[in-house]
Parts: C-alpha cells; structure tokens; sequence
C-alpha cells in the first residue's frame, strides 16, 4: 500500500501498470475477434463490455458488465492486459471481474449505474479501478476511494471530442490553480472541490495527480487523440470510435502511432490519409441531460 | 552525457526521471536518427506486443542493432527485457537477441498476481539493497553461459548483464532508488570511454 501526506491511496504495482502503458490506446471490444484486431493494432490493453458505448446510447436498456463467458473468451484470444466495466457502485459485478483476473476495473458511467449515492471502495480489491470524472475534485474523490488510474468522463459514444477536452482542461486548469494557493487556501478549496485535504495538498506541490491521468470519451480520429495527449492525458482510450468506422484495424493503427507521436504534425497527417469514414458523431449540446452519460457518478 | 529512452510506448518518463537524478540527460527517442545523439539507451516498461509494432513502423531494429554493435549500452526492464532477449516464450515472437536469455511473457500471471519484493543485487562486486515490482512480469527461463545473473528472486535470475547489455525483468523506475539507474550511467560513461 502507498500514502499521500499519511492518506492511502492504490498499491503501487496497480498505479505501475497504469505508468506501463502510458503512450499507449485502450481500446473498448466486445468479443475476441475485436479483441484480436486491437492488439494487432499495437493497442496497450482491452476493455471488455457488453456493448460499444454508441450502441448503448442507441439502444437504451439496463447496460452491465460484460457476459462472464465473452470476457473469458477475450482474455483467451489477446496476451495484452484486459480491463472490464463495472456498473458504478456494483462491487459484486467487480467481485466477479476479480475472480476472473481481470488486469483492471473500469467502474464505469458507460453502464447504467447501480447506486445513485456510493462508488465502490476500491481497496477491497486486489486488482486495480480506473474511474472517470468531469473536473479535479470528482478526481480526487476517486483516488481517494482507492482508483489506480483516472481518465477523463467526455461524453462516451458521441464520436465528440469537446466533452473530453472539457473535462481534461478542467483538471489540468484545477491543478495549477492549486499550485498558486497559500497554505492557508487548501482547507476551504478542499471543502468547494469535495476532495480530500492531503491529496490537494499533494498536487498543490507537485501540480500533478499521484496517479496518471488518461482520457476517454469521445476520441474518433487520430488528430482526436493527440489533441487529448497535447492537452495533458498520458494514454487514451477509444471506445466506439474504432469498431463503429468503416475500417477498424486501419483507424485502430493510425490512432496508435498518433498517439506516440502526438507531438508531430507530419506524422498525424500521413496516418490520417486514406482511413475510410470516422464513426458518426453527436452534436453532445443537444442531448437532453437525462441522455448524458457523463453525469453518472459524483 | 545524453542518455536516450525509448519514448514509443511506455513508462519512458519515470525512466527520464531517474537517469535526470543520476545527473545525466536524458532524451526520449521516437525515431531511429535520434539515436545519434545519444550515448545509451533504456527500453523501458510497456506492453512488448505494442512496441514491437512501433518498432517495426519505424524501423528501428537496424538502428539499434548498429548502435549496440557501436559499444553503445542498452538496458531493458520489463518489455525492454522482452525485446532484447534472444528468445521469447508465451508466445513466440520476434526479439533482437542482443542478450542470450530465454523470457517466458507474463509468467506470474495477470495484475491480479503482480508484486513488490525487496532483493539483493550484485553491482560492481558490491551486494546493494533494492526494491522490485514485478508486473505482469517476466521470467527468465534460460541464461547463457556468458551471461552474468546480477540479481535473483526466488532463486531465479531477474536482472542480468551481457557486456553492454543490461536487463531486468523488474523496474527500478518506479522506485526512489536510483542506484541501478546509477549502474547504467556507469556502463553507459565507461562505454564512451573506451570509444
């Protein structure tokens, strides 16, 4: 177990395997042969779930964890780490992703949630959480509760970058306001983000998050993830952005290389050419706030 | 001195970090021509499988067999270790073979089996106290007979050296002892040396 100013926070193996795939894409599947096609794509890990998130917001219904069999089937297919959602506060659902050693648990504002007050505690677990969050202080809150890794909410399944781009600019621009408050500052800015006093305090010093930070949703070209990189992620993850364009291994191997080179205009431009069409996207400012998935979770 | 790391996929900035303690500089390599400028270079921790396809894109396995014919030392923790080695298990796939060890892949198994150990490593004669995490981790299956075995755990080899090249199946970089990191630089500074 690590602390933070005497706090506990995850177990360093588990925030180390976040550091190892760093630079990397996490891309969501929903069988072994999407599985299959990612990793040979050059992605990091995969993230098992019942269904892309665009499907989901299409569908509608009870979203949950993916089918125990289908998650087996993947871990089978792929030798690169695979994470799986659970439904925010569903400790069973992540009960059953430890049984099955599953490398991380994504409790995720993709499913439909099974609690509407509590996120799990995350220490009850052997294996790592990664947690999304809108801003600094639902950051903090779930690092607090014990996630490994955190990632950006974006508005999942919408192919549209501006919800991402507004909650990573919201946690960077959080963490250097930090860094210019007095001591003296910390208790109140602790008390108006909800977030635990000795974390703040932490990334008021070091102006980062104790655990790296990634970002999601929404993420359909390659020029989308670098901008996510540029702005500050460490790694993305892509979720329908990928098996919902009209050449998945294709666009899945640009978004890898854009990723690493995310500082170099020239190579984003070459990996974009010829990929076929993106997912189609959703205007997210006209979704009614009872079809935001983002607003799931506190 | 300029100490390259490998920067396509990876925990190349905590590797950064470590050699920038042991007062070198440190530079993240993306492309092949960068390795020019550097005098050694870390192949740090990520996932082999996605590096390799990087490499590849790249084509940085001529590069980096030059620069290692070169004198120049390399140090591989983890997946670093997977793609120099000369042979790799669980399953097959292509290395550099620039150390001769045999590696089986994620042979603890997943996360869930991942772990922190405290060790012993042999460096420049002298035993010296570290601290291991072992994820997803690596086995070294088989050594060479010219293949000098720096560190073990549980009676296996986990770090090991074959002249210019120096492997781990563990990370130093996620720890705040830098005196593996502090080894290399050694390597790294004698290597320009006799060149």
């Amino acid at each position: 177990m690590s602390d933070l100013n005497g706090l506990r926070i995850a177990d360093k193996k588990h925030i180390g395997l976040a550091e190892m795939l760093k630079g990397g894409v996490i891309m969501d599947v929903t069988n072994a042969e999407q599985a299959k096609i990612a990793e040979d794509a050059g992605a990091v890990s995969v993230m098992a779930l019942e269904r892309v998130p665009s499907d989901i917001r299409r569908d509608g219904g009870v979203a949950r964890m993916s089918p125990v069999k289908k998650i087996k089937e993947i871990q089978k297919a792929v030798t690169i780490p695979v994470m799986a959602k659970a439904r925010i506060g569903h400790f069973v659902e992540a009960q059953i992703l430890e049984s099955l050693a599953v490398d991380y648990i994504d409790e995720s504002e993709v499913l439909t949630p099974a609690d509407e007050h509590f996120h799990i505690d995350k220490f009850a677990f052997r294996i790592p959480f990664v947690c999304g969050c809108r801003d600094l202080g639902e950051a903090l809150r779930r690092i607090g509760e014990g996630a490994a890794m955190i990632r950006t909410k974006g508005e999942a399944g919408s192919g549209n970058i501006v919800e991402a781009v507004r909650h990573m600019r919201a946690v960077v621009s959080g963490m250097r306001r930090l860094t210019t408050l007095s001591p003296e500052e910390l208790m109140t800015e602790a008390k108006n983000l909800g977030a635990p006093y000795e974390l703040l305090r932490w990334v008021a010093k070091s102006g980062k998050l104790p655990v790296p930070n990634f970002s999601a949703g929404g993420i359909a070209t390659p020029a989308d993830a670098a901008l996510m990189m540029q702005l500050g992620a460490e790694a993305v993850f892509v979720g329908s952005g990928i098996f919902k364009s009209s050449d998945p291994a294709q666009r899945a191997k640009a978004i890898v290389q854009a990723t690493t080179h995310f500082k170099d205009p020239d190579v984003l431009a070459r990996v974009s050419e010829e990929l076929g069409d993106a997912m189609v996207g959703i205007e997210t400012s006209k979704l009614a706030e009872k079809d935001l998935l983002q607003t799931r979770g506190w | 001195m300029r100490v390259g790391v490998l920067a396509l996929q990876g925990d190349f900035g905590l590797h950064a970090k470590a050699l920038e303690k042991c007062g070198v500089e440190a530079v993240e390599v993306r492309k092949p021509t960068e390795l020019d400028a550097v005098d050694g270079l870390v192949i740090p921790g990520g996932e082999s499988t996605t590096l390799l396809k990087l490499i590849d894109a790249w084509d940085f396995v001529p590069a980096i067999e030059k620069f290692h014919r070169a004198g120049k030392p390399l140090f591989g923790t983890c997946a670093g270790l997977i793609i120099l080695a000369r042979e790799v298990e669980g399953p097959r796939q292509f290395s550099l073979g620039l150390i001769d060890v045999t590696v089986e892949r994620n042979a603890y198994g997943r996360q869930r089996e991942s772990f922190e150990a405290a060790g012993v490593a042999r460096l420049d004669g002298v035993d010296t106290r570290i601290e291991m995490f072992f994820i997803r981790a690596p086995r070294i299956r088989r050594v060479g007979p010219d293949v000098h075995v720096l560190a073990e755990h549980g009676g296996e080899p986990v770090m090991a050296r074959y002249g210019s090249v120096l492997v781990a199946t563990f990370h130093p970089e996620l720890t705040d002892s830098t005196v593996i990191h502090r080894y290399f630089c050694d390597m790294v500074g004698q290597a320009r040396i006799a060149a």
